[in-house]
């Protein structure tokens, strides 16, 4: 039995099948439709997120299968104090997989090793994301028709942004990717990642402003800076609008340059920019019920 | 100068940087063996300037020194068999260690769930470097001790 603890968790050659199969899924959604009838997806969501949630359902009722869970601690038993490994415990008996999501880092994995079913790590603090990662690696390859020869762009909170490590992560299996990081001095790319960066001779550049290198990138992947990752408040309104991307800025580049985002987007992507072909972040969300298809599918170990 | 007898059967763990004795016997959990323990603190050394010594007098198969290797590998372990030395150990980096130190992530589920185990697993051989299982905090300077 295999979970999902982190993107890196599936080599590369099991990602080109899962996200094959995410692309006859999208192509053909109808010979899916029941491959999962009779199955239970358990969504055990610790702290509220509607978004992946509800990504998560849908994959599941597009299969033909059931759900079932909660959306918030208050109204699990982890209000009276129940452990984690002791909810899974009861979740895989009226489960057949479950997508978790927890405020704690390392819960999923606390659940994973006392599971009887496969746990599903729905995102776990600051973490990992590792669903949101295959969605993103699944719409480049999608959209781009590649995973790898690309100059990619990633801007806003580089620091913080947990979305933006993993994928850098998943990205440096794949061979003549250049990166180039767009983020104020306070928002850096850790040190840790460059390090790894020079250790591999991968390309990389840190910029300031997105203006000065949006014509040079093949993707674009915007970030929010979020509130939540700051301790204190002036820093975050001193940052949060430091990039705005707008129409202007999306003229000076290319014609085929793709714009990504993880959601939900504040005032960083002006809305004037969503009617560009280039910007693809709704069609993202798509991908990521497809993703999450193919990887219930994977887990639970079905053909069709 | 104090002299400390020899041993017949057991350890003796040379050149531990002076002061850390003590931390090593807690880790060692050298409180609960019922046998013979000498601790030196500051003996004179011409590598070290000063070191501290453990002497332990045990059956040899009763000790976990992956611990030790953790805390420092420029121990040197002689394992003594009959008074004399009979083997000198390496000590090589554990791949894990268990409820050595704790995670001190206060988003790590380590800091709510009080029964799980403290695991740290080497993340970087050349470098070093151990991450909690659970939410890959670098282990460090300020990881405290159990």
């Amino acid at each position: 039995m295999r979970h999902l603890m982190n993107p890196l968790d599936f080599t590369v050659e099991e990602l080109d099948r899962l996200f094959d199969l995410a692309e006859d899924i999208a192509a053909n959604p109808s010979k899916y439709a029941h491959a999962c009838a009779g199955k239970k997806l358990a969504t055990c969501f610790y702290e509220p997120s509607t978004r992946t949630r509800l990504s998560f359902e849908a994959a599941m009722l597009n299969l033909g299968g059931s759900v079932l869970g909660f959306s918030d601690a208050a109204s699990s038993s982890a209000s009276k104090g129940e452990s984690v490994s002791d909810t899974i415990r009861i979740i895989s008996c009226y489960a057949d997989i479950c997508a978790m999501r927890h405020p704690k880092e390392g819960a999923p994995m606390v659940a994973a090793s006392r599971s009887g079913i496969p746990v599903i790590n729905a995102g776990d603090g600051g973490h990992q994301h590792p669903t949101q990662t295959l969605t993103d690696l699944l719409t480049i390859r999608s959209l781009k028709g590649r995973l790898g020869g690309f100059t990619i762009g990633l801007c806003g909170d580089l620091k913080f942004g947990r979305t933006v490590h993993s994928l850098i992560a998943a990205l440096l299996r794949y061979p003549d990717i250049r990166f180039v990081f767009i983020s104020p001095p306070e928002l850096k790319v850790p040190d840790y990642i460059t390090d790894q960066l020079r250790e591999q001779g991968v390309d990389y550049e840190e910029v300031i402003r997105l203006e000065d290198s949006i014509a040079d990138l093949d993707l674009l992947y915007m970030t929010r800076v979020q509130r939540e990752r700051f301790f204190n408040e002036e820093d975050y309104v001193r940052l949060k609008d430091f990039y705005i991307l707008n129409n202007e800025k999306m003229a000076l580049a290319r014609k085929d340059m793709l714009v990504l985002h993880p959601l939900p987007r504040v005032n960083e992507i002006s809305v004037e920019v969503d009617d560009d072909p280039r910007a693809v972040y709704f069609k993202q969300a798509q991908y990521g019920v497809y993703v999450r298809m193919a990887l219930i599918l994977t887990l639970l170990e079905i053909t069709v | 100068m104090l002299n400390v007898g020899k041993i017949e059967e057991g350890f003796v763990l040379d050149h531990i940087e002076a002061g850390k004795s003590l931390s090593i016997y807690h880790h060692l959990q050298l409180d609960k063996l019922d046998c013979t323990v000498a601790i030196i603190k500051n003996a004179r050394s011409n590598k070290m300037g000063k070191k501290d010594i453990l002497k332990v007098e045990c059956d040899i198969d009763t000790l976990d020194l992956d611990v030790l290797a953790f805390i420092d590998h420029n121990i040197t372990v002689n394992v003594i068999k009959d008074g004399e030395i009979v083997d000198k150990k390496e000590l090589t980096l554990p791949k894990e260690i268990r409820n050595i130190i704790k995670c001190k992530n206060p988003r790590c589920i380590t800091s709510i769930e009080q029964e799980l185990p403290h695991i740290f697993v080497l993340a970087d051989e050349k470098k070093e470097i151990y991450r909690c299982k659970y939410c890959e905090e670098k282990a460090s300077e300020s990881t405290s001790s159990w």
